[in-house]
């Protein structure tokens, strides 16, 4: 799976010119299309040029091939080691040296990388879905429906993110009922979709509300389109870009958010896998062996950052007030 | 800290002696560019013109003619970057104040010579009330105490016509209309009591009703006080009423200089005759409106010659070649044409 | 301004009403027999489970227990623990340590944010402004518990500055660091609103004017142009501490202080349930009302904005 924003952004090829805008019906199907394309055409001129967006997309390519493909990286072992090679420090022969249990930390910082990217992505695609989704539908309907939904949002934005995420983890996993690994993730996933889609509603329900009474959807809605078709067709293309922008963030703090909870221990939990568990099970050596520390916190930190990073630069490209 | 908002020039003026001519403010050749990443515009070529105690000269031009841009030169404040003063000298009582030090022009400011704003909604601080910021020029200049200042204050609120000015200290600028607004920004500039006051578009952003009250209240101060007052407007109508003299500006130059009766009878430049030509006039209703065709040139690449040759309707090969100087013609006008004598003497 | 107040705050009840209801429902009600593993590892004492069915009522449908566990709260009563100690004094003891800490945090995001951002924000694009785009970047990105333990082994194993943990007097000098720790993400968001907040307004006409009024540089920029400038950063800083005040889990554990994160977290680990909902309780109350605060505190910043 490839990061959705890069991919939209990078998909979008200045090719408009030369094709020749029909007269008839296909009219407004142009026009409309016009809209977000020359946005994001401009965007992405404007991105090319920027060093900070080719390194960290050029980051996010390599932890996305290593969430895929571990084995392209290392032939170590991440799961099974040896007592004997217990805290090994750093060395040719193991570039990161060996865990407590005497594990390679290279290959489990490499295999680390699955878990956190996976939870990351999929948590960040719910939130936006059905933030968005409930995003819409409130801005577009308005009046009851929009203070009954936006009261329901608060409800969960009320909640202290970590408080709430221990909260829902430990209810529904609570006497360590399960240790399937993808029980868990599923969990991690849900909990944080639960607790972040509230802030991706109030930035849809504000885009909505501000293109809603704009010229061209009256038009639109004068001219007999359905309510569907608005929302599809008009709304959503020009909603779309503070989504982007705060999607390729989210990506970045849900990695930061996995492993702070596999590190207050309610999250993922070994044989998984992860940087935040790697980290939680260093702090305890944090005097003898900082190395163990180390290692799994520059990759979580690397790849956070590289996400953060092409969330600004996609940000900076697209407001043109700060061209 | 203070190039961090206005960066003060320390260019040497023309002869830097400061010659002692007894006029109260004088610009001469200034000259004045913004730097932007697409190219340097030369927005003040030369630019001359003076004001005496008691006297009202009126800056006309379109936008874009550099009439603010001079006053902001002139007030010190112009943004810098992209602007900067790249030549000329700005003489208060005969001193340079380009080759002032910033502390000794800071001075200047409000005390001698004190500016009022186009848009007073936003040249107002919104979040201090009307009172604070005028007891403030009482408080910070004058190091008067709190009560002292804020009975100045209402006075001044008093003398621009406010009504129930003791009331209205304490508004916030959104809570005032427009008229009232730059009533207050008014009273604000002449808290101080300053020589000359450089009223920048002060009507422009008012319904024509309360502009016409606006310029009574100025003119009437301005006799009071005897200040010199420098009007900038783009509006021939405002001018005609209240100013003593007139400095056309086109493309960053005084095109001409003449007495205002002198300049509505015997215009001696073609766009001082087209400005007068495009007032709509009652006695030719129905008639197409005149206009000057053509744009203003590109402050980037001004043409070669007379910068209004392109759009001039009299233009020879020669405008085309030589910029025409501001040249004095009979006993108390300029003007920057080759043919300024030929368009004086018509008829 | 009356009527807004009652306004919001008629607002906030259901607000209150749904996420204490969600948390009750999570804790009590999800896994069918409320008392399994509610207990620490053993079975729950008889008396335990007789005394709470009474108290709330656990008998009874879910409304009515959340019901009678809403009254009890609003008289005083945060229930019970297993080995029969009261809530409320857990939640005593552990607040004022919460508090402390959010102060010592918000007073650090304060002054380095601040001063970070108003420098930045009136010299852009020089060196400094550039180390402060990267390190606010590298300050929002990196999880709170990174930054605990990198600074914690830093300053407090290798270089021997500080002490790595918190003694429980909670010294001012001993909570500079996890002040720090706790504070820099938002630290780094203050720097970042404050220099965008004052690059747009020093170009502003007000400030022009003030400089044409010829007030001093250091009033134009003290006064003027500050004033203006902060009404963004104080609402954040506001919004700020209502997070901070909701406690510190991960600082907290890092750090070995006895605050209400800390509380909540053993709670959960030793599986006290009514430990864990009255203190979230407290927490979200606490958290929406500073809301409510910060909205007040913004139209008293901006007399533009008034509340009818």
């Amino acid at each position: 799976m490839s990061d959705p924003s890069t991919a939209s952004i990078v998909s979008t090829p200045p090719t408009e010119a030369g094709s020749g805008a029909p007269v008839d019906a296909g009219l407004p199907e142009n026009a409309r299309r016009e809209k977000p394309r020359g946005l994001l055409g401009d965007a992405w001129s404007d991105l090319r040029r920027k060093p900070l967006f080719w390194i960290s997309a050029t980051f996010i390519l390599i932890f996305v091939l290593m969430a895929a493909f571990p084995s392209l990286f290392t032939s170590g072992d991440a799961v099974n080691g040896a007592l004997s090679r217990s805290r090994v420090e750093p060395s040719g022969d193991a570039w990161f040296g060996y865990d407590v249990q005497g594990r390679d930390v290279y290959a489990r910082v490499i295999y680390g990388a699955r878990a956190s990217i996976i939870v990351a992505l999929v948590s960040t695609v719910g939130t936006l879905l059905i933030g968005g989704a409930i995003g819409m539908l409130a801005g577009y309907l308005g009046g009851w429906a929009d203070a009954l939904l936006s009261r329901f949002g608060d409800i969960f934005f009320g909640l202290p993110f970590v408080l709430g995420a221990i909260v829902i983890l430990t209810t529904f996993n609570g006497a360590g009922s399960s240790n399937n690994e993808w029980y868990i993730m599923a969990l991690v996933i849900m909990s944080l979709v639960v607790l972040s889609w509230p802030v991706v509603m109030r930035l849809m329900r504000s885009s909505v509300l501000a293109t809603k009474e704009a010229d061209y959807i009256m038009a639109a809605r004068a001219l007999g389109a359905g309510t569907g078709r608005i929302i599809i067709k008009h709304l959503l293309p020009n909603c779309l870009a503070p989504l982007l922008v705060y999607g390729t963030i989210l990506v970045g703090s849900f990695i930061g958010a996995e492993a702070t909870l596999s590190f207050l221990g309610i999250g993922l939990k070994s044989p998984v896998v992860s940087w935040g568990i790697m980290i939680s099970e260093a702090q305890n050596y944090i005097r003898v062996s900082p190395f163990l520390l180390f290692f799994p916190s520059a990759f979580l930190v690397t790849a956070v950052l590289s996400f953060v990073m092409l969330g600004e630069a996609v940000r900076e490209a697209l407001d043109p007030k700060l061209r | 800290m203070s190039d961090i908002l206005v960066t003060e020039q320390s260019q040497p003026g023309a002869d830097g002696s400061g010659r002692p001519s007894g006029r109260l403010l004088e610009v001469e050749d200034l000259r004045v560019e913004f730097r932007t990443r697409d190219g340097v515009a030369k927005v003040i070529n030369g630019v001359t013109y003076h004001v005496d105690a008691g006297e009202t000269l009126a800056v006309l031009g379109e936008s874009g003619s550099g009439k603010s841009v001079t006053a902001q030169a002139v007030m010190g404040i112009l943004d810098t970057p992209p602007g900067f003063v790249t030549g000329g000298e700005v003489r208060f009582h005969g001193k340079d104040m380009l080759t002032m030090s910033a502390e000794e022009r800071r001075r200047i400011r409000g005390e001698g010579i004190a500016m009022i704003f186009q848009d007073a909604l936003s040249a107002l601080n919104p979040v201090f009330t009307i009172g604070f910021q005028i007891a403030e020029q009482f408080r910070i200049r004058r190091g008067l105490g709190r009560a002292e200042a804020k009975k100045r204050a209402i006075e001044m609120l008093d003398q621009v016509k406010i009504p129930n000015a003791k009331g209205r200290f304490s508004n916030y600028p959104h809570q005032f209309s427009g008229g009232m607004r730059q009533r207050a920004m008014i009273a604000m500039s002449l808290a101080l009591d300053p020589e000359v006051l450089i009223a920048d578009e002060p009507t422009t952003a008012l319904d024509v009703t309360v502009q016409a009250q606006i310029m009574d209240l100025l003119a009437e101060l301005q006799r009071e006080r005897q200040m010199g007052l420098i009007l900038i407007t783009h509006d021939l109508g405002v001018v005609a009423d209240v100013a003593d003299r007139i400095a056309v500006m086109y493309a960053g130059r005084i095109v001409e200089e003449a007495d205002v009766f002198e300049l509505y009878a015997k215009p001696a430049h073609p766009y001082t005759l087209g400005l007068i030509d495009s007032i709509p006039r009652m006695d030719e209703r129905g008639q197409q409106l005149r206009t000057i065709k053509g744009l203003p040139p590109n402050l980037m690449n001004i043409p070669p010659g007379c910068p209004f040759n392109p759009r001039c309707p009299m233009a020879q090969p020669v405008c085309r070649e030589k910029v025409p100087p501001l040249l004095q013609i009979g006993s108390n006008r300029a003007s920057a044409c080759h043919f300024a004598e030929e368009l004086v003497n018509r008829d | 301004m009356g009527r807004y107040l009652l306004r919001r705050l008629l607002q906030l009840v259901p607000v209150f009403i749904g996420t204490t209801f969600l948390i009750y429902w999570l804790v009590w009600s999800v896994p069918g027999d409320p008392f399994a593993g509610k207990c620490g590892d053993r079975r729950c004492p008889d008396t335990y489970i007789n005394f709470m069915t009474e108290k709330y009522q656990l008998d009874q449908s879910i409304w009515v227990q959340y019901a009678t566990y809403m009254k009890n709260l609003f008289q005083g009563d945060f229930g019970v623990t297993y080995n029969n100690r009261a809530v409320g004094d857990i939640i005593a003891t552990a607040y004022p340590n919460t508090l402390k800490l959010a102060v010592v945090a918000l007073a650090i995001e304060a002054i380095i944010g601040l001063s970070a951002g108003v420098l930045t924000g009136l010299r852009r694009n020089g060196f400094l402004d550039n180390l402060v785009l990267v390190s606010t970047l590298f300050l929002i990105a990196l999880p709170v518990f990174v930054i605990g333990f990198i600074l914690q082994w830093l300053l407090g194993v290798k270089w021997g500055i500080v002490d790595p943990t918190v003694s429980s007097e909670m010294r001012f000098s001993e909570l500079l660091l996890p002040g720090f720790v706790l504070g820099s993400a938002s630290m780094a968001y203050v720097a970042r609103v404050a220099r965008t907040s004052i690059a747009e307004n020093r170009r502003a006409d007000y400030v022009r004017t003030a400089i044409a009024k010829g007030l001093p540089m250091r009033r134009v920029v003290g006064v003027h142009l500050l004033r203006n400038s902060l009404i963004p950063v104080v609402t954040l800083l506001g919004t700020d501490l209502g997070a901070l005040m909701g406690g510190a889990i991960v600082t907290e554990g890092i750090f070995s202080i006895n605050g209400i994160g800390r509380a909540v977290l053993r709670a959960i680990v030793t599986k006290e349930s009514a430990t864990v909902v009255s203190i979230v309780v407290v927490l979200v109350l606490v958290y929406l009302l500073m809301n409510l605060l910060v909205d007040l505190l913004y139209a008293a910043l901006d007399p533009r904005i008034r509340y009818e």
